[in-house]
């Protein structure tokens, strides 16, 4: 016999090696290292898709068998058929989640139905009812298959307290959902540790079902005939089949591999490539064969060889115990618990996105008065709240475990479950087929649907203590007998989750079509409509916004607070180079909001990004060309149409570059013409001073004191004469490129070090504080460290001499690329404003009057040209928050020359 | 086996393509049809045992899987090439 001990060492060095197999593969993933292709392969993929088989089913599915013989398999055939149609909704649905940037079936469903947040509170309400008793259910399987192992051990321990192992339970899998399923926001991204710890536990569960299946058969009854002998001769050797049911489990059992939330997690959400999809459409059903392969033979035998009364949902585990196969009986529990825990930590995934996009974010944002340009970390908060929602679905799986006392009421609750995420099916499945249906009618048809699946099935599940009372059931409400829960419109004999089934589903349908029938949609319902339908025709961009008031930078700011700082300033980099312009701010074209909306809609959820992107953008969103292209249907006009808009684009790109080109050109005409009249300048002040000095010490008649301050005044300007000669010099030396650089290796570091400490020593860069991350910058660096100090000096004393802030302070932030490194310096002053941007790098520009600036405009250009010539840039960098300049470095050490 | 010869009809190799989508498409109905003749069975009488209809549904399931893998390789060849299109991968 196993000892209690010895089963909760396994236990934790189980969870031990989920934990370390998920920590790997993120790690892996990340780091892109070598060998992760398979990560991303069909295969973790498919077996990623065996949460579908939970506790319920590992144990439960022989508890049924033992009960109604063979019609627990309906459970593995409807997912069967949806698998193996994959060709029509399963590859629709995966391509539409990719185009959108899908986050979860509340999402997909308030996505289609022009971005209403209401259908997306309306769908994650419906999940987090529906899914609650799930958990509490796979709560209980763990906490009874560890008590069958406490059962027989009298001595030594007491019996186990189960409230207390299901809050442990519930405690592990919340921490660990919350350390591998939040790593990163976006949640269109895959969650490579969670996936994979998911695809260990997929064959565990299935090892130890074959396992405990083949010892039964060819270890207990004795081969294949003989165990078809033992079901001839068992209680369930009669094929008892009602055929209403037989039908109804598997269309429901199809309609719930669609429409559970942990199932679209993985499903859609997970996808990477199409191609996974091809595999999985035979492999999944395969792994379902197998999983249900020997459940008849060990229900038969338990039946025939335990006693009495034992409970048959545990026949997985008590049949190896009554023979002594205590490793067996291990390795059976391990696949209970992998069953159970790989559910729960998807479906807590799947249901935390939901409350936080489409509950906390739209109640926060509409908050707060300043809307979505605000202050504050959006990123982090989001996070925050993700994290709770994990916990708070956990906990209330563990509560609702407490309250309902486990037992009878709850092993039925996983059907009832089911057909409560079923009413999403008319929503979803219309929604993707027929461009006819409108918010309307999705809402109205999921209203009614789960109204009348609450009433008829899950409410009277609380037995006659809960809800709904004996004499409801009996008589109906207030004595009206046509509205029995279990028997609508008087249709009385049919089974209860048939009858709830039926009348849910043909209501929520009914409702959905009528409505969607005489409602009009609004514009960019219709035009959500014509993308999920057609998916497969045009899959590129809607064009929702119309060249707007938007500010680039207002977009960048917010975009940074979603996203992260890197990945905003990648999206807008990339997206101002493809249209040739060479700064950090891209033009705000409808198709660049669009982009960045649906990029948004990864983190946050369609609506609230469209919602967000709205307060910014402002004003009406879709415009008559938009739906005329939606409108007109003819394929040539399409191509055509599509051929146009490319050479357009391409147009309107070189125009661009030729505005650009030309703007530039006026202002540097402007500033050759400054050029003269500076330098001039320049040379008169220090050289008038300097003949008006000299002419009076050349007089004589002063003292000594005098003589000197005058002598001195005349040194000075002429170092400031010289100092602007050695600019000028070192400029055009560098503009020829005649200049010879020196690189040795050298730390990032230290190189700043000698920067900041010969700023600050001077005197004018005294007044300003500075702030470094010691560890970020200790890098080596092979390059021209002289050159560089020189950029860095330069940036930091422009900071101590322009940043006009109160207590200037300037933050020096190291981060590292894939092939760059980027050396950002940051002020806390005004900034510079956007018009100014473009030329703060060429001669002799300077924004402020000369008096206080005290140089000639000649650092940022030399600057320029010092980068140019290691191999980097400067540029500034906008929506910082105060002046920003970024120095990139090649990580590629720099060739001698 | 030698390859099959060089299509004489140029737009074979897409039209053989299509009809295996379209097997893709009835193989669920068939499935379904296939599941649900059991009930009509068990109207029938009681000749239906569990081993009996255990043994049914497992061949049909099996028979669903190997035709299924069968169709989904050239399947999913045509969605790599799709993807290839630059027309669909327009971001």
């Amino acid at each position: 016999m196993v000892g209690f001990n010895a089963l909760v060492l396994v236990c934790v060095a189980y969870v031990a090696i989920l934990f370390g197999v998920a920590f790997g593969a993120d790690k892996r993933a990340r780091e892109g290292l070598p060998g992760t292709a398979w990560l991303r392969g069909p295969w973790v993929y498919t077996l990623s898709l065996s949460i579908y088989c939970t506790a319920w089913t590992f144990y439960g599915a022989v508890g049924y068998a033992a009960r109604s013989g063979l019609e627990f398999v309906t459970i593995y055939l409807g997912p069967t058929l949806v698998l193996v149609g994959w060709w029509w909704v399963l590859r629709k649905l995966v391509r539409i989640g990719r185009a959108q940037r899908i986050t979860s079936i509340a999402d997909l469903i308030s996505s289609r139905y022009g971005k209403s947040n209401l259908l997306g509170v309306i769908v994650t309400l419906l999940a987090v009812v529906g899914t609650t008793p799930y958990i509490a259910l796979q709560l209980q399987s763990v906490t009874l298959s560890f008590s069958v192992f406490a059962a027989d051990r009298q001595e030594g321990f007491e019996l186990l307290d189960l409230n207390a192992t299901a809050l442990w339970i519930a405690a592990g899998l919340a921490l660990f959902t919350i350390l591998f399923g939040t790593r990163n926001l976006d949640a269109n991204e895959r969650h490579h540790g969670v996936v994979t710890a998911i695809a260990v536990e997929a064959v565990v569960k299935l090892l130890a079902l074959l396992a405990v299946g083949i010892f039964v058969v060819w270890g207990v009854a004795g081969g294949p005939t003989e165990i078809a002998r033992t079901i001839d001769a068992s209680p369930i050797s009669d094929w008892q089949m009602n055929g209403g049911r037989w039908a109804s489990l598997t269309f429901l059992s199809a309609a719930a591999f669609l429409t559970l939330p942990r199932m679209f997690q993985v499903l859609v959400v997970e996808n990477v490539d199409e191609r996974q999809l091809a595999t999985a459409s035979w492999a999944f059903p395969l792994y379902l064969f197998l999983m249900s392969l020997f459940v008849v033979p060990i229900a038969v035998v338990g039946l025939d060889i335990l006693p009495k009364g034992s409970n048959p949902d545990l026949f997985v585990l008590t049949v190896p115990l009554h023979f002594d196969q205590d490793g067996l009986a291990m390795l059976s529990f391990l696949g209970g618990f992998s069953s159970a825990t790989s559910m729960v930590i998807v479906a807590a995934i799947a249901l935390s996105t939901m409350v936080s996009n489409h509950i906390v974010m739209p109640i926060w944002l509409s908050l707060r008065s300043d809307g979505a340009s605000m202050s504050g970390d959006v990123r982090y908060l989001l996070l925050i709240s993700r994290r709770l929602s994990i916990g708070g679905v956990l906990l209330l799986g563990y509560l609702y475990y407490r309250y309902s006392g486990g037992g009878a009421a709850l092993a039925a609750i996983g059907l009832i479950s089911f057909s409560g995420v079923a009413q999403v099916l008319p929503a979803l499945v219309g929604g993707i087929f027929w461009r006819g249906a409108s918010r309307n009618g999705a809402a109205a048809g999921l209203i009614a649907g789960f109204a009348i699946w609450a009433y008829c099935l899950f409410l009277p599940s609380f037995g006659p203590e809960g809800v709904i009372s004996d004499q409801i059931m009996a008589h109906g409400p207030w004595g009206l007998e046509w509205l029995r829960p279990q028997a609508l419109f008087g249709i009385e004999g049919m089974d209860p989750l048939v009858h709830a089934l039926f009348w849910s589903m043909v209501v929520n349908t009914s409702l959905f079509f009528i409505f969607s029938l005489v409602s009009f949609p609004n514009p960019l319902e219709r035009l959500q409509g014509a993308q999920f339908v057609n998916v497969f025709e045009h899959s590129g961009a809607t064009r929702g916004w119309t060249r707007g008031r938007a500010q680039a930078e207002d977009l960048m700011i917010m975009a940074q607070r979603i996203m992260g700082g890197g990945e905003a300033q990648a999206l807008f980099e990339a997206e101002a180079l493809a249209q040739g312009k060479e700064s950090y701010l891209p033009d705000t074209t409808p198709g660049f909001i669009e982009r960045l909306e649906r990029e948004l809609a990864g983190s946050v959820g369609g609506a609230t990004a469209h919602a967000m992107v709205g307060q910014i953008v402002g004003g009406a969103s879709v415009s008559v060309e938009d739906l005329m292209a939606v409108a007109d249907e003819t394929q040539q006009m399409l191509e055509y149409s599509s051929q146009l808009e490319v050479q357009s684009e391409e147009l309107s790109r070189t125009a661009r570059q030729l505005g650009e080109a030309n703007k530039k050109l006026t202002q540097l005409s402007i500033q050759k013409d400054a050029f003269l009249s500076q330098i001039s300048h320049e040379l008169r002040t220090p050289m008038t001073s300097i003949r008006a000095f000299s002419e009076i010490l050349r007089d004589g008649g002063m003292d000594e004191a005098a003589a000197r301050k005058y002598s001195s005044i005349i040194h000075d300007e002429a170092l400031r004469l010289t100092r602007l000669l050695d600019d000028l010099l070192d400029l055009s030396v560098l503009e020829a490129g005649h200049v010879t650089l020196h690189p040795q290796p050298d730390n990032l570091s230290d190189v700043l070090d000698r920067a900041v400490a010969a700023t600050t020593s001077v005197g004018e860069g005294a007044g300003i504080e500075i702030r470094r991350n010691p560890v970020h910058e200790d890098i080596d660096i092979f390059t021209d460290t002289d050159r560089l100090a020189q950029v860095f000096i330069n940036l930091i004393a422009n900071a101590a001499k322009y940043c006009d802030a109160d207590t200037p302070r300037l933050k020096i932030f190291v981060t590292k690329r894939a092939e760059r490194l980027h050396v950002d310096f940051i002020d806390n002053g005004s900034g510079i404003p956007p018009e100014s941007q473009a030329v703060i790098f060429e001669k002799f520009s300077r924004l402020s009057d000369q008096a206080k600036a005290g140089g000639a405009g000649l650092g940022l250009a030399i600057c320029r040209e010092i980068m140019d010539k290691l191999g980097g840039k400067v540029a500034y960098l906008p929506g910082q928050g105060g002046a920003a300049f970024r120095v990139t470095l090649p990580k590629a050490p720099l060739a001698a020359g | 086996m030698t390859p099959p010869r060089e299509p004489l009809f140029l737009a074979r190799q897409t039209y053989r393509r299509r009809r295996v989508a379209d097997a893709a498409r009835l193989l669920p109905v068939i499935g379904a049809m296939l599941f649900l003749i059991p009930i009509l069975a068990a109207g029938s009488g009681d000749g239906a045992t569990t081993a009996r209809g255990g043994i049914y549904v497992f061949v049909v399931w099996a028979g669903l899987i190997v035709v299924t893998a069968t169709l989904s390789r050239p399947l999913s060849r045509r969605e790599s090439e799709a993807d290839a299109d630059p027309k669909e991968t327009r971001p």
